[in-house]
């Protein structure tokens, strides 16, 4: 098990001040300045060479990121904007590190943003975050008293400064493309990919675009190394990560855990074990509900990271670990994510916009085995029809749970056909 | 009474969220003052009772010098904007996967009965509209009910019913996790960070 003293979230519950005073003694702004003073490029190949890759879920390397920024002023300016639009089912980490937290993150623009050349960052938070954005606020409102951000930075030389912007609802805007879109002040509609953000994002502007917990672990991988950091989990896989575990455990919980731990251990370590035991397990959902569901065979031995989930054909997404215990109508469940992703399409590319409601309209007949058994080859065509002809992944995100589900429940599914099937037989 | 009876002929910003909406226009670059918009009219709705009247969205629209329509495109893509009247009290229960999992449909009956409405619906004395809500991200404190600005989460249909009498009486009930805990850490004892001391993570 992780050790405390290699935990980076260590405010992770708020037992303690989250303000600048807590946070300062908690290890953070420390030594900033000196950070700065090794350069830009120190800070990128630091990160580069810690492993870490990107907490939004889709866990691309985040030094490699940045490293597609200009490496010389355009003339215009440069932004970091940080994803806080936190919305995928199962996952609430970015809350806890925003509001208990949150100098973490200042401070993780501050340097993440002088890696990359920023001369600004925005943080989009999700609208419903409301409290959380107060927080962020007041701690960002801090820094700047302090002189740790705004003009001189730390007394680096360097000017910086950190915007907090609140979203007003919408799914699809946890989409980087979206994001941006929103950001400028329109609807939250992703645009085509390329130009990619570091090239065009936010104004047309060069952009990076990274999740909240990428951001806020950058400081304390800057200070204790790359090695550090990269020492922790397997390789290509290192690092803490924060855990969500939600749904049939005994104590649902967020915490921060060595990547790669097996799932078991996960959750009978941290959320109390399944209901009723582990063997009463159905199934996990293991990172947010747009990756794949697994069995409990395979739950049994999986580790928590990214390529080991992606060799079970799912995927750690946001780490957000859904538990299913053997009470769990596990159509109804799916049924329910596919409504979820209906009323978050945002209506630009049609697979998605009429897929989804398609798709979502022949699960609820699922649910009660309304259908022909051949349907369920009819739903998995569409939602390959769905996957991947949309700009953004989020027709993806709404096929892949339901191609789970047929994966690993197609019995279920047919047995639920064919009991409704011999009782209206019988009861004619 | 329906929404078009209730809309105002004019709008304009108060005092206070006048000089709030100066101060946010200017965290964005110069002409680029559109990216204003989602907080303003975030601002009108809370000096309007939580609701986003047409009045409102032309306000807006004029002092950030965009076309009125890309402001009612805004207003009516994002689902925090209510371009209908709304309770003083506006009651969402989280209803996806996790929260349903533990039981958010109890939440809502626990609603339903202490309130007297169906989902969509505000109560006669206009104290409360409930809705259903999507994930709103506090799922390892499932089941949830976000009302107003603040979350109350762990809920089961007692504690429901208890909050909502609160509020009917005019009081703030205490927001956060209903049950014992302060946030996300498990219940029943800390399974990390609990050497006493936070740790010297930084």
């Amino acid at each position: 098990m992780l050790k405390d003293s290699d935990r980076i979230f260590t405010n992770l519950y708020g037992m303690d001040d989250w303000r600048l005073e807590g946070a300062r003694r908690r290890g953070d702004w420390d030594g900033t300045k000196e950070i700065m003073a090794k350069g830009r490029d120190w800070i990128v190949e630091e990160v580069k060479s810690s492993g870490l890759r990107g907490r939004g879920g889709a866990g691309f390397p985040s030094g490699l990121k940045w490293s597609f920024m200009p490496k010389e002023p355009t003339g215009r300016p440069h932004y970091l904007v940080v994803n806080a639009d936190e919305g995928e089912p199962g996952t609430c980490k970015d809350r806890d590190m925003m509001r208990n937290d949150p100098h973490k993150l200042v401070e993780g623009c501050l340097l993440a943003g002088f890696g990359m050349g920023a001369d600004a960052s925005y943080i989009y938070i999700r609208g419903e975050f409301y409290r959380e954005a107060e927080n962020l606020q007041f701690a960002i409102d801090e820094a700047y008293e302090a002189g740790l951000i705004g003009k001189n930075a730390c007394g680096s030389g360097y000017d910086f400064d950190i915007y907090v912007h609140r979203g007003a609802g919408a799914y699809i805007c946890g989409e980087e493309m979206a994001l941006i879109e929103s950001l400028e002040g329109k609807k939250g509609m992703p645009r085509l990919k390329p130009p990619f953000p570091a090239a065009m994002g936010l104004y047309g502007c060069p952009t990076t675009v990274n999740n909240v917990e990428t951001i806020a672990v950058a400081p304390t991988i800057l200070r204790r190394g790359g090695s550090w950091f990269s020492s922790l989990g397997r390789e290509n896989n290192t690092g803490t990560k924060v855990f969500c575990i939600s749904g049939h455990v005994n104590n649902p919980c967020n915490v921060e855990e060595e990547m790669g731990i097996p799932l078991k251990e996960l959750i009978e370590k941290h959320a109390g074990g399944v209901v009723g035991g582990w063997d009463n397990l159905k199934a996990v959902i293991p990172g947010g509900s747009s990756v794949p569901i697994l069995p409990k065979s395979t739950c049994d031995t999986v580790l928590m990271d990214f390529d080991s989930l992606k060799e079970v054909r799912s995927g750690l997404g946001t780490a957000a670990v859904i538990v299913m215990d053997k009470s769990t109508d596990v159509v109804a469940a799916i049924a329910r994510l596919s409504k979820f992703y209906k009323h978050e399409s945002c209506g630009q590319c049609t697979p998605c916009r009429e897929g989804t409601g398609w798709m979502w309209r022949v699960m609820e007949r699922l649910v009660v085995g309304d259908a022909e058994i051949d349907e369920i080859d009819t739903l998995l065509d569409v939602a390959s029809q769905v996957e991947g002809h949309t700009i953004c992944a989020l027709g993806d995100a709404a096929a892949w749970p339901i191609q789970g589900l047929v994966r690993h429940f197609r019995d279920e599914i047919e047995e639920r056909i064919n009991t409704r099937k011999q009782n209206s037989v019988a009861a004619a | 009474m329906t929404a078009q009876d209730q809309q105002p002929d004019t709008f304009v910003f108060d005092e206070t969220y006048g000089a709030e909406a100066r101060k946010i226009i200017a965290r964005y670059p110069e002409g680029r003052q559109a990216s204003a918009v989602m907080p303003l009219l975030d601002l009108a709705q809370r000096q309007h009772g939580g609701w986003l009247p047409t009045a409102a969205m032309n306000h807006v629209a004029d002092m950030l010098d965009m076309p009125t329509i890309r402001v009612y495109e805004v207003a009516s893509f994002y689902t925090m904007y209510n371009l209908e009247p709304v309770g003083e009290n506006f009651v969402q229960v989280c209803t996806t996967t996790p929260c349903a999992l533990r039981g958010c449909a109890t939440i809502l009956d626990a609603c339903r009965e202490e309130l007297g409405i169906d989902v969509g619906e505000t109560t006669s004395d206009n104290k409360f509209t409930l809705q259903e809500a999507e994930c709103l991200g506090a799922c390892v404190n499932a089941p949830m009910m976000q009302i107003g600005d603040d979350y109350y989460e762990d809920l089961d249909a007692k504690s429901t019913k208890v909050v909502l009498k609160a509020l009917r009486n005019g009081e703030t009930p205490e927001p956060g996790p209903q049950s014992d805990r302060k946030g996300s850490e498990p219940a029943g004892g800390l399974t990390t960070l609990n050497n006493g001391a936070a740790g010297a993570g930084g």
